[in-house]
């Protein structure tokens, strides 16, 4: 019953192939087999968001995707955001207007403003609060995040 | 998370067979959003998990104009709200899949697995009954096809048996003059479990002005989603106006069977099943005459 499984997929470009058991969580398969501990667990029930990883550019909570699930597809976390030693613009503008403290909902947020800005290059205020609702920051008070990800469409 | 076995099934017979040999100790998998966690919180106990998002007519949505939609049990939210015939011709169902969860839970959850949860309050079941859906159940050797009102059988309960599970659901083509809408009313702006969800859907006459068919359904009012006909019959022949919908209205409220729970009194519910249904009314009628 608890024989493991070898997955293949690819992560943030790289061909990964882990052992997992099938009740472990994608979240638990980045975190604790790769060791890539961008995604953060907070709730572990899918209403934080800071899990949050991209599925074949979907927006997914990786603490409700089974590792087993991943087979032979494409996922970004937030270490594949950054390329050649840049900071991804959203990552650039978190840092200029302080959108972070201590920073466990970071990863989640940017991976969540990167796929609005992916659907949507020119939000409203309205529209990125709205896509943000499933990230939680107990922190900020949202507003600086929600500039930062205004500021980096304009830039963008 | 107790251990369990994991199967990505190759088709329908496929899933079926391994639910019946598994003597309800094997649960199907869509997008996972209420089952890993029931799963986690040891709500559900599963030696099997069968994941059928490998299966193209669970997994697709497909429009036709003669034979209408087919939505896969399977087929995340946003695939659907971003599908442009459902834009089209399936309001209801764009308002109630753009606003289970947030966008993460939208990349995943899908309205079979909405549906199969069966709870009282699931967004997407009053829109998909004003719709007239039809629920296409896979066994192993054979189909059958239930009405999605007839369903929820009560709370987490389905007319699902053993080896049975749902493939996909059908809704027929809209007829000219139709328009539809769902709305729930959440305590804040998005991220909430329904207090209570009215689903309409109107037809008018070739004028759009009367109604000569309509469909009301409500959510978190009973123990499942509730199909009121006496409130849509009331508004055969009538002229699709504000007393109209009133009247209406008050049947839907006389047909709901709310309780006091921490997301609101019964006598709070009845009072938003009276708005909602005007709302809802008012919108599909809206929706109709573009
Ligand atoms: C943060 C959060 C917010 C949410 N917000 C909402 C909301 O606003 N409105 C709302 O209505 N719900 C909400 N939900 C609940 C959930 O997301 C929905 O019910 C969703 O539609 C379930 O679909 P799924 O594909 O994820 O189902 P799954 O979790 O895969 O399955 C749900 C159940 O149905 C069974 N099942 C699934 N598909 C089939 C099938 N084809 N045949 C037979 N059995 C099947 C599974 O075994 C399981 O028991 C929320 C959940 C979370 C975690
Ligand atoms: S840890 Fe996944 S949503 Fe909170
Ligand atoms: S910065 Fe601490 S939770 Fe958001």
């Amino acid at each position: 019953m608890k024989s493991k499984v070898i997955v293949a997929t690819t992560i943030n470009d790289d061909d990964v192939e882990f052992l997992c058991e099938p009740r472990q969580s994608l979240l638990e398969v980045l975190r604790d087999v790769l060791g890539l501990t961008g995604a953060k667990e907070g709730c572990n029930n899918g209403n934080c968001g800071a899990c949050n990883v991209l599925l074949d550019g979907v927006l997914v909570n990786s603490c409700l995707v089974l590792g087993v699930e991943v087979e032979g597809r494409t996922i970004e976390t937030v270490e594949g955001l950054a390329a050649g030693g840049q900071l991804h613009p959203l990552q650039q503008k978190f840092l200029e207007h302080a959108a972070l403290q201590c920073g466990i909902c970071t990863p989640g947020f940017l991976l969540a403003a990167k796929s609005l800005l992916t659907h949507n290059p020119d939000p409203t205020e309205g529209e990125v609060r709205h896509w943000l609702a499933g990230n939680l920051c107990r922190c900020t008070g949202y507003d600086k995040i929600v500039r930062a990800v205004l500021d980096a469409a304009d830039a963008g | 998370m107790q251990p369990f076995r994991y199967i990505r099934a190759q088709n329908a017979e496929h899933a079926a067979t391994l639910l019946q040999q598994q003597n309800g100790r094997a649960r199907i998998l869509a997008g996972g959003t209420d089952l890993i966690v029931a799963l986690r919180e040891r709500r559900i106990e599963a030696d099997l998990v069968i994941d059928i998002k490998g299966i193209p007519e669970v997994d697709d949505v497909t429009f036709d104009a003669h034979d209408g939609l087919r939505i896969g049990a399977a087929a995340p939210c946003y695939r659907i709200y971003r599908h442009a015939d459902v834009v089209r011709h399936y309001p209801g169902i764009i308002d109630a899949a753009s606003l289970i969860g947030g966008v993460q839970i939208q990349g995943r959850a899908s309205l079979g697995g909405n549906l199969c949860n069966a709870s009282p309050a699931a967004d997407s079941i009053p829109a998909l009954i004003v719709h007239s859906a039809i629920c296409d159940i896979a066994l192993p050797q054979t189909r059958r096809r239930v009405p999605v009102e007839e369903f929820c059988v009560a709370p987490g309960k389905t007319v699902l048996g053993r080896g049975e599970f749902l493939a996909s659901l059908h809704l027929p083509p809209p007829p000219p003059g139709f328009g539809a809408a769902y709305l729930r009313f959440i305590p804040r702006n998005e991220m909430d479990i329904a207090v209570v969800g009215v689903g309409a859907s109107v037809q008018l006459d070739a004028d759009r002005r009367h109604i000569v068919a309509a469909r009301i359904a409500l959510g978190a009012v009973a123990p499942t989603p509730l199909f009121v006909p006496e409130a849509g019959a009331a508004l055969l022949g009538a002229v699709a106006d504000e007393a109209a919908f009133v009247r209406a209205a008050e049947i839907a409220q006389a047909a709901a069977r709310p309780i006091t729970d921490m997301r609101g009194t019964a006598e709070f519910r009845r009072h938003l099943v009276g708005v909602l249904t005007r709302r809802a009314l008012a919108q599909a009628v809206e929706r109709a005459r573009k």
